[in-house]
């Protein structure tokens, strides 16, 4: 299976560990990623909240890159990338398209939030069958942001206040995904740089939702809610006068180590809160 | 207190529109994107008041309150309005509109961290996340507000981290197309 691939900024530096799970983990499932030649960013918040027009067209200058490709399904692990490129072609391939400075040309492939790829029944059966150690006795809460599920309109999704995809592939390496309210409760984002008292605020919210609920991890596929509640945990937890200890998994590095493949430890060494006494503690590291 | 008598006045309804559409106009007051924002706690107008005062026209109030640069974008008042109002696209279009008519932002690190953003992608087609946080830093005067909250030592700590662990670029990557994207971003200094 082959797949166009766009990756997005934040995979080629501070994500590097989200970006080389998705390329182990897609290797050892025989999943082909053709990096869209020449991709720019996609403007991400910065253009959508000063200039619009702008964040189509960025956008739009990557979808036309992708239309160039032969595949017929595009993979896009950043939520936000993700949004901002369907936000692009619906605006391109809308009433008002003739607002930007640039046109569609070509069809463009299917446009996949990585995670709800990753959930598809087909991928899943194919994830089973390399599962080799099972996660067992790892209950987490999988945690989703909002750019993957919102706005439908734009996102696609059905069950967007109560996503599931996420719990699925986890269930699937044979970890418990425990329910709770917060799923798509947002975690700040970009404002951890410019304002990390709203951060702390609603970050601090879902670590408390977590540990009340029993989870010992937390299951992510957005690297910008990684960052937000893997890199503060400490000074936040400072903050709310409390201790927390919660690894932040993005999904495809469990599937790297349920499936042993090479480099899965290597990928959650990047992280800052540090995940391996849990998995020692769990066997599973 | 006697309530304040508002002249309507539907020009900058019909401005926002003609941008859109964001159907402000058909917004019933039910307060579903207030009662479900999650950053109401840091805003000065709820987000049904600032619909209600767009309706209203009352320009000036809109353009430098808090509320819109606050907004996180979570797009769950969008998602969740029953008159389909697009009321986060909204809060965007009003930033655009304040910054384009010169009202000073009323948050100037959010702003200033906007701006960073789109001066950095200006300069090699795709974010260079190594030089984003120093220049947003020394732009914006934020690194004074880490001085005077004492959050240095942990940033510092973070920082030397983030490098020994790998997630620090420290080359960044040009794209073949620059000049698109500069063209792109160029605009809006033109303005």
């Amino acid at each position: 299976m082959q797949l166009t691939y766009y990756p997005g900024c934040s995979l080629e530096g501070s994500a590097r560990d989200y970006a080389e799970s998705i390329r182990g983990v897609c290797a050892a499932l025989n999943i082909g990623l053709a990096e869209i030649p020449d991709w720019n960013c996609c403007g991400a918040t910065a253009a959508h909240s000063i200039d619009h027009r702008a964040s189509i067209e960025l956008a739009g200058r990557n979808l036309n890159l992708a239309a160039e490709l032969p595949h017929a399904d595009m993979l896009v692990p950043c939520p936000m990338c993700f949004n901002r490129l369907k936000t692009a072609a619906g605006a391109l391939g809308g009433e008002h398209s003739q607002r930007y400075g640039i046109t569609l040309e070509g069809s463009l492939p299917q446009i996949w939030d990585l995670a709800n790829f990753f959930a598809t029944e087909e991928v899943l059966a194919a994830t089973a069958k390399q599962v080799k150690n099972p996660l067992k006795g790892l209950k987490a809460v999988c945690y989703y942001g909002c750019m993957a599920s919102r706005p439908p309109e734009i996102t696609g999704a059905k069950d967007f206040e109560d996503p599931q995809a996420l719990d699925r592939i986890i269930e699937n390496l044979g970890a418990t995904a425990i329910p709770w309210p917060f799923k798509t409760d947002c975690c700040g984002a970009s404002q951890v740089l410019s304002r990390l008292d709203i951060v702390s605020h609603l970050v601090g919210k879902l670590y408390d939702m977590a540990q009340r609920v029993g989870a010992q991890a937390i299951v992510v596929s957005c690297q910008m809610c990684q960052a937000n509640l893997d890199m503060y945990q400490q000074k936040i937890a400072a903050d709310w006068d409390r201790e927390f200890s919660l690894p932040v998994f993005y999904f495809t590095e469990l599937i790297g180590l349920a499936c042993n493949v090479q480099g899965a430890s290597d990928w959650i060494a990047r992280h800052i809160t540090d995940p391996l006494p849990l998995l020692r503690e769990l066997k599973l590291g | 207190m006697s309530p304040k008598i508002l002249d309507p006045d539907y020009r900058l309804l019909e401005q926002i529109e003609a941008a859109g559409p964001f159907h402000a106009g058909a917004c019933f007051q039910c307060r579903k994107c207030t009662n479900g924002c999650p950053v109401t706690f840091a805003m000065d107008l709820y987000p049904d008041e600032v619909i209600r005062l767009v309706i209203l026209g009352q320009r000036k109030t809109v353009l430098a309150c808090q509320t819109i640069w606050v907004c996180a974008a979570c797009e769950t008042c969008t998602t969740r309005c029953p008159n389909d109002v697009r009321i986060a696209e909204l809060m965007d279009c009003l930033k655009e509109i304040a910054f384009q008519a010169g009202f000073p932002s009323p948050q100037p690190r959010i702003s200033a961290l906007h701006e960073t953003f789109l001066n950095n992608i200006k300069k090699r087609g795709r974010l260079y996340e190594t030089t984003l946080l120093p220049v947003y830093l020394l732009k914006s005067g934020g690194l004074v507000d880490k001085w005077n909250s004492g959050t240095w030592h942990y940033d510092l700590k973070l920082g030397r981290q983030m490098l020994s662990k790998g997630r620090v670029p420290l080359k960044p990557k040009s794209i073949e197309g620059i000049g698109e994207i500069r063209k792109i971003l160029a605009r809006r200094k033109e303005k």
